[in-house]
């Protein structure tokens, strides 16, 4: 039964890549959001979707796929800061479970609403003609919409490193996922940076959202699965870790691919047997740190 | 007057169930509706065991649901079991291994892990059942369950007119209804709620917190899963919704819209949710968007819930 060509498995591996690209973009944003206000967003699935569903609006406005890949996610980036400020900064300092409980409820409003707007059938968004088409990578053909995937997912998790790692707003980020209390206290207005952090993890979302969508279309509950699955990415690869969550994304996107590919009947469930696997071995995921924000 | 009222029932508060839902059929403008309440209510009653008292924010109490309503429907359709009672028991019975099973998984983490964990072992229950289609009926739900009468010794009554059948729930529910007033009061419940307030210290009065937890989780479960078991009864047929992470939700939702934590929060939320499905899905067929713009205003604005805010309790 598993007589396959090296080429098929060497394509199903690839398509499994660009899905692990996904899955990364959507748990970083998880992950960060998670590391500096301890708010799980339920409602980043449905950011996903938005970012599909805004990138296929700009698109019909401007007849261009790039520009609708430049203001999608920065649209959805815009309406998270709107979510912070209005919807979560409320409940800082209440139950820690407030803010997934709300965000549980903003989900259902967002999907119902997308829903509503543009009906329940799902749309096609076509990738721009420069993207159209396969690339010849020796051992198969690869569509190269989805190689521009891969590319601008690396470009832009590299940035988002510099970008904590060497500017002082990222230390403020990281130094703040580590000990709120003590940064608020040299000074910091960490409302804004919650406001900041909240918006870019929901661009990242939005841009998930965009790149998957002259792939997978755009629709209503195209974020609902996606969610749960970055959920486990985000255990998987150990809550607040930006490694963790690139390592992890892409584990479980061949995880999705391959049984996809070898036993369809299982591929729903292989990722929650991956999860299950790393937490009696690693309860902490695989990089991250023990006892970190339970 | 109010809260008068409010603190007899809450000196009584099995009685004043049992008063208010014997007359409850004749309330409400059609009686399926008082059925799905109290079926609904008991649901909701488990899972707010776990949530209201013990502090652990299950997303995927679907699971036990799903359990107890495959269980009892296997049991009838499949098994062609002629007894209520053992079909009752084989739901209980799998909502109880379930939650023995979840719990060792879903317990090993806390807080924020936990949700995440409770929701993908649901999912997985899901997915089992939708391809196990020889079993579950997969996509199409389990079909062909058949309500046997109910059996006392000496006794048997049919229960398939839609009274019947409610006072037949009451008398379920009733009894679940003490149990969970019995664990309650117990230095069990005690413990439960010390969790709640604070585990560490919990731990460090001696108590052995994680075995608690556990114990709580199972008996959550079986309350739920007794719940599933009596819808599946209702319904004869088992949706594969049942385990899907709506179902999940749809509980969480009741619980705040009545009252976390507190002894009848679970039934006026049930009812206020389904009064809301009701009134709302004649008016417009997007009734989530209603429901949930209605929660994110409850979670903003009315933590405690209806009931929690009316008797001014947790």
């Amino acid at each position: 039964m598993f007589d396959v060509s090296a080429a098929a498995l060497a394509a199903q591996l690839f398509t499994g890549l660009v899905l692990g690209m996904i899955f990364v973009l959507l748990a970083i944003g998880l992950s960060l959001i998670f590391g500096l206000m301890t708010v799980v967003n339920f409602a980043h699935g449905s950011f996903y979707m938005l970012g599909a569903y805004f990138g296929f609006v700009l698109l019909g406005l401007s007849g261009s796929f790039w520009v609708a890949l430049a203001f999608a996610p920065l649209a959805v980036g815009v309406f998270g800061l709107l979510v912070e400020r209005f919807l979560i900064r409320p409940l800082y300092g209440r139950n820690p479970d407030d803010p997934l409980l709300l965000t549980f409820g903003l989900s259902l409003v967002l999907v119902e609403s997308a829903r509503v707007i543009w009906g329940k059938i799902g749309l096609t968004l076509d990738p721009p003609a420069a993207l159209a088409g396969a690339v010849n990578l020796g051992f198969t053909w690869f569509p190269t919409y989805r190689l521009f995937v891969i590319a601008v997912t690396i470009v832009v998790v590299v940035a988002l490193w510099v970008f904590l790692k060497r500017t002082n707003v990222g230390l403020v980020i990281r130094a703040g996922s580590r000990d709120p209390l003590m940064v608020a206290a040299l000074g910091v207005d960490l409302r804004r940076i919650r406001m900041l952090v909240f918006g870019i993890g929901s661009a990242l979302a939005g841009l998930a959202g965009i790149l998957a969508g002259p792939m997978r279309g755009a629709y209503a509950e195209m974020g609902v699965t996606m969610i749960i699955e970055s959920f486990v990415v985000v255990v998987v690869g150990g809550m607040g870790s930006l490694l963790g969550a690139v390592v992890a994304g892409l584990l479980i996107g061949e995880v999705v691919s391959l049984t996809t590919f070898f036993a369809p009947k299982l591929s729903d469930i292989a990722v929650f047997g991956v999860m299950a696997l790393v937490l009696l071995l690693r309860p902490s995921g695989l990089f991250g740190e023990a006892g970190l924000m339970e | 007057m109010i809260r008068r009222l409010a603190a007899a029932v809450r000196a009584h508060p099995v009685l004043a169930f049992l008063v208010v839902f014997a007359v409850f059929p004749f309330l409400v403008p059609y009686k399926a509706l008082a059925t799905q309440v109290l079926i609904y209510g008991l649901f909701t009653l488990g899972f707010n065991l776990l949530y209201g008292y013990t502090g652990l924010l299950s997303f995927g109490h679907a699971a036990y649901w799903g359990l107890g309503a495959y269980g009892t429907g296997i049991a009838l359709a499949k098994l062609k079991l002629g007894s209520l009672w053992l079909a009752l028991g084989a739901g209980l019975a799998l909502a109880g291994l379930g939650g023995a099973v979840g719990g060792f998984f879903c317990l090993r983490r806390r807080g924020i892990y936990f949700a995440m964990l409770t929701l993908a072992f649901a999912q997985v229950l899901y997915f089992i059942a939708f391809h196990l289609a020889d079993v579950t009926g997969g996509d199409d739900g389990l079909r062909g369950i058949q309500v046997p009468p109910v059996t006392l010794p000496g006794l048997s009554v049919p229960i398939t007119s839609s009274l019947a059948f409610y006072y037949f729930a009451l008398a379920v529910v009733g009894v679940a209804v003490f149990a969970l007033k019995r664990i309650l009061d117990s230095p069990f419940g005690a413990v439960l709620q010390a969790i709640r307030e604070n585990s560490d210290r919990a731990v460090a009065c001696g108590y052995d917190v994680d075995r608690v937890k556990h114990l709580s989780f199972v008996f959550s479960a079986l309350f739920c899963g007794l719940a599933g078991a009596l819808d599946a009864l209702r319904l004869t047929v088992v949706p594969v919704e049942s385990l899907y992470w709506s179902t999940s939700g749809q509980v969480v939702i009741m619980t705040l819209l009545g009252g976390a934590g507190t002894f009848f929060g679970p039934f006026v939320g049930a009812a206020t949710w389904l009064v809301l499905q009701d009134r709302v899905s004649v008016v417009t067929e997007s009734w989530a968007l209603v429901i949930g713009a209605v929660f994110m205003a409850f979670v903003l604005f009315l933590p405690k819930g209806l009931w929690g805010t009316l008797t001014g309790s947790r």
